[in-house]
């Protein structure tokens, strides 16, 4: 059946209630019944958690074959944790047929891809997979279709019970020994552990995996001990190295800042941009750039931002500490800037995905997000963005809270180069939809800005702030005629990765791609 | 134009092609890698084939790795490796005639 974005989505995947997607806010006023999980009782007065490995937390909490494990990313691809569990799972305790449930997966997580092609590995929950995961998933390897959420997707599917977590694994930079985490004070610390709560609430089983054991109690608890099963102190949960960078420092590069600078120009056009507005960045160059912009505007205007959230990282911190934003709310640090300052410095605080982004719950931040900025891999002239596929249609992304922000603002705005060495950013048809185009507002890119002409009121604010656009055909035609019209990509049937909507509908689907010849 | 020795023109970098010429058998004989290959395999392998035939090269093993060049690097890459494996790039390459 053929959905909202004009893609076909196979009928045996329209089943148990799944729909097609059906447009933005097609679940709003709707009922979800919540699932809740089945859990130990510890009556008896525990002096501690600890289990001696891995093996033994396993054990305790009954794993075995045909489980489904959940992970939280906030090691980024510093991680050691998936690879540690699974390890044990798979090698030391033989089972088979697991499902890992993750909020992202990335080039960490590498050899989970032998255990996929060995068929140990059934099933894959996740908004990010790269390397190559992301490769033998596409190659068709993995027994079941890849399911791909967002951040707010993904609790959404959780507490309605469409994911059950069996077994939930928390990376904890620091523990106390009946499980009370915390993402700073250790040796690998992350900051924010917003991912794992939901995980935490909803599994029947959760184990904590720490390098920092700490005095109890390790307040205040991201993961609380009341949900805690047990806990595991393992040498390293993760490279720091890789789990936080140094600091995200703003671009040099032009092409950058005048994209950034565009950028700001739009924002402050809009009758959102006033005392009090709220803000979401991404970290990539321009995006992040656009904060130094929109700093310049608000102080020629005398304005503050009110709040920002996100993915936060130094650049949003120094505007806190400078009293130019009044709250930072928090669901993971991308630098170490980010990392020492949430719950330490004032306003700076940690919020769940749920709260973050999912659709399904009362109103999450993201409802009262008036602008983010975010990146795309490809836009096409419907709008619609894909941060998932590349172009040679292998996964290789995160929709990640894309989806979640672009639906819940006021005013999204993409920016991205015009092209990536040869590729196209502005097509015709984005490879996958990760985003829908009636979620998506303005195109910010090096030759134009672009305005959806689902929104004129937002054309009347650039135009009468005489800034220039032009139709995202034009854009598109400009990218072509600079590298060639691409060939559209070739597949075969089997699906195997199927894109849900944030509200739970089917948006995409990735396919097998078929063997390419020149010839 | 007749390929004498091996010649390589172009870099690994993104955006670049590096190009390798070897004399050939009397055919041309193409071996491509490409970071685009899906979307633009076919139109890189016309490009190839158009400029070797525009230098009037018959015989030649080419094979080239591309990181997501333009069609003008392309060519310009193709041009390079051509006069280099006949010696033309000392002296001789011939501006507003075969290279346009």
């Amino acid at each position: 059946m053929i959905n909202k974005v004009g893609r076909d989505i196979p009928d045996f995947l329209l089943k148990d209630g799944k729909e097609v997607y059906q447009g933005k806010n097609y679940m709003d006023g709707k009922y979800i019944q919540k699932a809740s999980p089945r859990t130990r009782r510890y009556e008896k007065p525990q002096e501690s958690k600890i289990a001696e490995s891995i093996v033994k937390a396993l054990k305790d909490c009954g794993a075995k074959s045909g489980m489904t494990f959940s992970f939280h990313h906030h090691l980024r691809d510093g991680d050691f944790v998936v690879n540690m569990v699974m390890k044990a799972a798979i090698e030391e305790l033989g089972l088979d047929n697991l499902t890992i449930a993750a909020t992202s997966l990335g080039s960490a997580h590498d050899p989970i891809a032998d255990y996929i092609e060995q068929g140990k590995v059934v099933g894959i929950q996740t908004s990010g997979i790269r390397g190559r995961m992301g490769e033998v998933v596409s190659a068709g390897k993995l027994k079941t279709p890849a399911i791909i959420r967002s951040h707010g997707g993904r609790p959404r599917a959780i507490e309605g019970g469409e994911v059950h977590i069996d077994i939930a694994f928390i990376a904890a930079p620091t523990s106390d020994c009946v499980g009370n985490c915390r993402g700073i004070g250790g040796k690998s610390n992350c900051g924010s552990m917003g991912y794992a709560m939901t995980d935490a609430k909803y599994a029947d089983h959760v184990v904590v995996i720490t390098d920092c054991l700490v005095d109890f109690p390790n307040m205040p608890a991201s993961v609380e001990a009341i949900d805690v099963d047990a806990v595991v102190v393992v040498d390293s949960i993760g490279n720091p190295k890789k789990i936080a960078s140094a600091a995200a420092r703003i671009s040099q590069n032009p092409r950058d800042l005048m994209m950034a600078e565009n950028v700001a120009k739009v924002i402050a056009s809009t009758p959102y941009f006033k005392e009090g507005f709220s803000f979401q960045t991404g970290v990539g160059g321009p995006s992040l750039a656009a904060n130094l912009f929109l700093e310049k505007y608000m102080d020629e205007r005398e304005i503050k931002m009110g709040w920002a959230i996100g993915g936060i990282c130094g650049p949003m911190v120094e505007l806190l500490k400078k009293g130019k934003v009044g709250k930072v709310i928090d669901v993971q640090d991308f630098d170490l800037d980010a990392v020492n300052s949430i719950n330490q410095t004032p306003n700076h605080f940690e919020m769940s995905a749920s709260q973050y982004a999912n659709p399904a719950n009362k109103g999450a931040f993201v409802n009262k997000l008036d602008f983010v900025v975010l990146a795309a891999l490809e836009i096409d002239t419907g709008f619609n963005v894909n941060v998932l596929t590349g172009s040679d249609g292998v996964l290789r992304g995160a929709p990640g809270g894309h989806p979640d922000t672009a639906a819940g603002s006021k005013c999204c705005i993409i920016v991205t180069p015009l092209v990536r060495g040869r590729m196209a950013t502005v097509c015709e048809h984005v490879v996958t939809v990760t985003t829908p185009g009636d979620c998506v507002d303005v195109l910010v890119t090096d030759y134009g800005i672009a305005v959806n002409p689902l929104r004129q009121d937002l054309v009347k604010c650039l135009d009468d702030a005489g800034i220039k656009h032009v139709s995202i055909e034009e854009l598109k035609n400009k990218a072509y005629s600079l590298v060639g019209r691409p060939e559209d990509l070739q597949w075969e049937d089997k699906v195997v990765a199927v894109l849900e909507a944030r509200d739970g509908t089917i948006l995409d689907v990735v396919k097998k791609i078929k063997p390419y010849s020149i010839n | 134009m007749e390929i004498l020795k091996p010649a390589m023109a172009g870099t690994l970098e993104s955006s670049d092609a590096q190009v390798t010429v070897e004399p050939g058998d009397g055919k041309i004989e193409l071996s491509l890698e490409s970071s685009v290959m899906n979307q633009y395999g076919k139109q890189i392998k016309a490009t190839v084939l158009e400029t070797l035939d525009r230098l009037g090269v018959k015989s030649a093993r080419v094979t080239m790795v591309d990181k997501g060049a333009l069609d003008c690097t392309i060519k310009a890459r193709v041009e390079c490796a051509v006069f280099r494996s006949c010696g033309k790039s000392e002296s001789g390459i011939p501006w507003g005639g075969d290279v346009r």
